[in-house]
């Protein structure tokens, strides 16, 4: 896979260049090799690899007995974890496509994220399900869905979406040494967009924390994963007109980081939020929430939404028409600033 | 099917041994244990209804009929296994170490009722059919990891095998080879839906031929039949001989919960020719002079001072604490629920 590591010295930590995919996988290796309690279970992740090769080299050096090829069935993968779990072990569960997880749906809603509660503690859940999910790669229908208000919807569960390569690793880990069940959104259109360099070894990114990725003054972008180098497009063209972008990217989806929505917002008075999961329930009514919430007094102008349209993520054919543009972000930009 | 897997029994009716070969294992100490757990779990779930009648108790759901399954299956159970109950199965629990009180709890909506005694592996009530299938084979998975010669039990319905978690959890142990017991008890119908609705096989039993694992049918109103084959079933799991299951065929003879009434569905001399399991175990007993009027006397007694002093400790029990609503839901409450909980408190306090 492309996981060729370049190990350079900067400032005297070592890093190494690495995709998204290619630091999902350097994390849980760096888990598995920490841990003996880490196992990893899905579908075709052992002698494959993964069909992303997310977990490409894993089995073999870490044995069948801990990165297991299960058999073809989510429901099956989820409940055998949760079993797992409350034995002594940490699973990191793959789903292959977030499109396939709805058999194990039931399994997440009524077990992963109750089972602290129903026992008040005695039982916990502290296992990972990764999932690379959306649009945008010509994949068959039903791979491309990008469902997470199903689950920051769900009490009892944390939702992380990392954009870059660096927050993929950091989130990862941080998942795992996170006492309680997170699912994690892996962008898989942006699995192999970029390199960047990213630390040797262990390192967290905290759950729960926004990172401001662009400074401005005009109007907020909020948005997490895939959508990240699209509202990024969307400020350098605004930017061009005279419109300064601050971008936020959420990173976690539950619980969110309302302080960093909350301050960008009194500084520009507008907001634009882009996801690419449909429009209605989807998380952009709860950033609106939060605003509403902590930042009536300071809005200019109505907040505006750029997101997948209320239909089922359509086949490829029609794709790039269902997902969020540069263009249509654009235009709600220019819409909110000239209100 | 009914001929590959014919009803296997040790006892008949009447209380007849019918298996020879099992004459010197039925000694009287395991007939009055087998006894005394019957008949207390048969007294926790009389008043349990009865309190329910009486609005002392939420909806509940009765197991009476089904005893000899319950205790037999849970009395072969090992200190360190595994316990993956359903709803119904409040009777195996209770067999296997889960106190009273805390069980009474769950019925009046208490979370308290979930968590499982200090050093017993109970899993919280399967609510969701079949669900705690794959939960089984995980632990189990997780006890053939560790090295240990544990195993776990999951308890199911006849309804639970037409879900696919049945398959998804039979089909992952027997891959795995994980040391599970799927113990079904087909008490022949799913709230109201008969056997033969459920499913077009003959038997459950031969279910477990697709997943390459001994699939048993047995008398599950025998209680010895129920405790040497599941005996036998969890021996060999902790052999590495992975799982198996056992369908012990059963009555339930009341209502699914008493929020339902069964003469809807079921006709009404249905099951009036199934003799009480406990009824027949006192057959075997009085014809194999192991029943001593005095000793149950003795038991009967102290089963009611048992049940009594449960049923007092439940409802003395200290109201719900309203900060347990929003405790336990991660181990470090995230700050939005933090205000919500903080937010309700004061709404209390302002009265």
């Amino acid at each position: 896979m492309e996981m060729e590591v370049k190990e350079i010295q900067r400032e005297n930590t070592a890093t190494q260049l690495l995709t998204i995919v290619g630091a999902v996988n350097d994390a849980m290796k760096m888990l598995l090799e920490s841990d003996e309690s880490v196992m990893i279970l899905g579908e075709d992740i052992g002698k494959n690899g993964g069909v992303f090769r997310a977990t490409e080299g894993l089995q073999e050096k870490f044995g069948t007995d801990r990165v297991v090829d299960t058999p073809l069935s989510e429901a099956g993968i989820i409940g055998t974890s949760i079993g797992l779990a409350v034995n002594g072990f940490k699973p990191i569960a793959e789903i292959q496509f977030l499109g396939f997880i709805y058999p194990a749906y039931e399994q997440i809603m009524t077990h992963v994220s109750r089972l602290r509660m129903r026992t008040m503690g005695h039982y916990t859940v502290p296992m990972v399900i990764r999932a690379p999910y959306g649009a945008g790669i010509r994949s068959p229908e039903i791979h491309s869905d990008s469902t997470e208000s199903l689950f920051t919807h769900m009490p009892g569960i944390k939702v992380v979406c990392p954009s870059t390569p660096y927050d993929a690793k950091g989130l990862l880990i941080a998942a795992m040494e996170d006492p309680d069940p997170v699912l994690m959104l892996e962008p898989m259109k942006s699995y192999r967009a970029k390199r960047e360099e990213v630390p040797v070894g262990k390192y967290t990114v905290e759950i729960g924390k926004g990172k401001r990725v662009r400074e401005g003054t005009d109007v907020t972008l909020i948005a997490w994963g895939a959508m990240m180098p699209i509202v990024e497009k969307a400020a350098q063209q605004s930017e061009k007109k005279g419109i300064s972008c601050d971008i936020i990217d959420l990173r976690t989806l539950y619980p969110i980081d309302r302080e960093i929505i909350a301050e960008s917002v009194q500084k520009t008075g507008r907001a634009v939020i882009v996801h690419e999961a449909h429009l209605t329930g989807g998380l952009g009514n709860d950033i609106i929430s939060i605003i509403n919430d902590t930042s009536f007094l300071y809005l200019r102008a109505p907040i505006e939404r750029v997101t997948g349209f209320d239909v089922p993520v359509p086949f490829f054919a029609l794709e790039e028409d269902f997902l969020p543009t540069p263009a249509r972000v654009l235009e709600s930009i220019e819409k909110a600033v000239h209100f | 099917m009914e001929t590959q897997f014919p009803i296997k029994r040790i006892i008949d009716d009447e209380g007849n041994v019918v298996d020879a070969s099992y004459c010197e294992q039925l000694h009287g100490e395991l007939a009055k244990e087998l006894y005394y757990h019957m008949k207390r779990i048969r007294a926790f779930d009389r008043k349990a209804i009865s309190l329910q009648r009486q609005g002392r108790l939420g909806t509940y759901a009765p197991m009476e009929g089904q005893e000899a399954s319950q205790v037999g299956s849970a009395l072969a159970l090992g200190q360190d296994d595994w316990m993956f109950p359903t709803y119904r199965d409040h009777g195996a629990k209770l067999t296997f170490g889960a106190p009273m009180v805390e069980t009474y709890l769950y019925w009046n909506g208490r979370a308290e009722g979930c968590v499982p005694p200090v050093g017993k592996n109970i899993f919280p009530p399967a609510v969701p059919i079949a669900t705690q299938l794959p939960h089984a084979a995980g632990a189990a998975w997780a006890e053939m990891r560790k090295g240990t010669r544990n195993a776990a039990i999951a308890y199911f319905g006849d309804g639970a095998t037409s879900e696919g978690d049945f398959h998804e959890g039979l089909n992952f142990a027997s891959v795995l080879k994980a040391p599970v017991l799927f113990f079904n008890q087909n008490n022949r119908y799913a709230i109201s839906v008969p056997i033969e609705k459920q499913m077009n096989s003959e038997t459950i039993a031969q279910k477990a031929v697709a997943y390459g694992m001994p699939g048993v049918r047995i008398d599950g109103n025998d209680c010895f039949s129920v405790y040497f084959e599941a005996k036998k079933a969890l021996e060999d799991a902790r052999n590495g001989r992975g799982p198996t299951l056992i369908e012990a065929v059963t009555w339930r003879t009341g209502a699914h919960t008493t929020a339902d009434d069964p003469s809807k569905y079921r006709p009404e001399d249905q099951g009036k020719e199934i003799v009480d399991p406990l009824v027949r175990l006192e057959r075997f007993m009085k014809k194999n002079s192991c029943w001593d009027e005095a000793w149950i006397v003795e038991i009967e007694a102290l089963i009611k001072a048992e049940v009594e002093t449960a049923v007092e400790e439940m409802e003395s029990y200290p109201k719900a604490n309203v900060e347990d609503l929003f405790d336990h839901v991660f181990a470090k409450m995230p700050t939005q629920l933090a205000e919500q909980k903080e937010s309700y408190l004061a709404h209390l306090k302002r009265g």
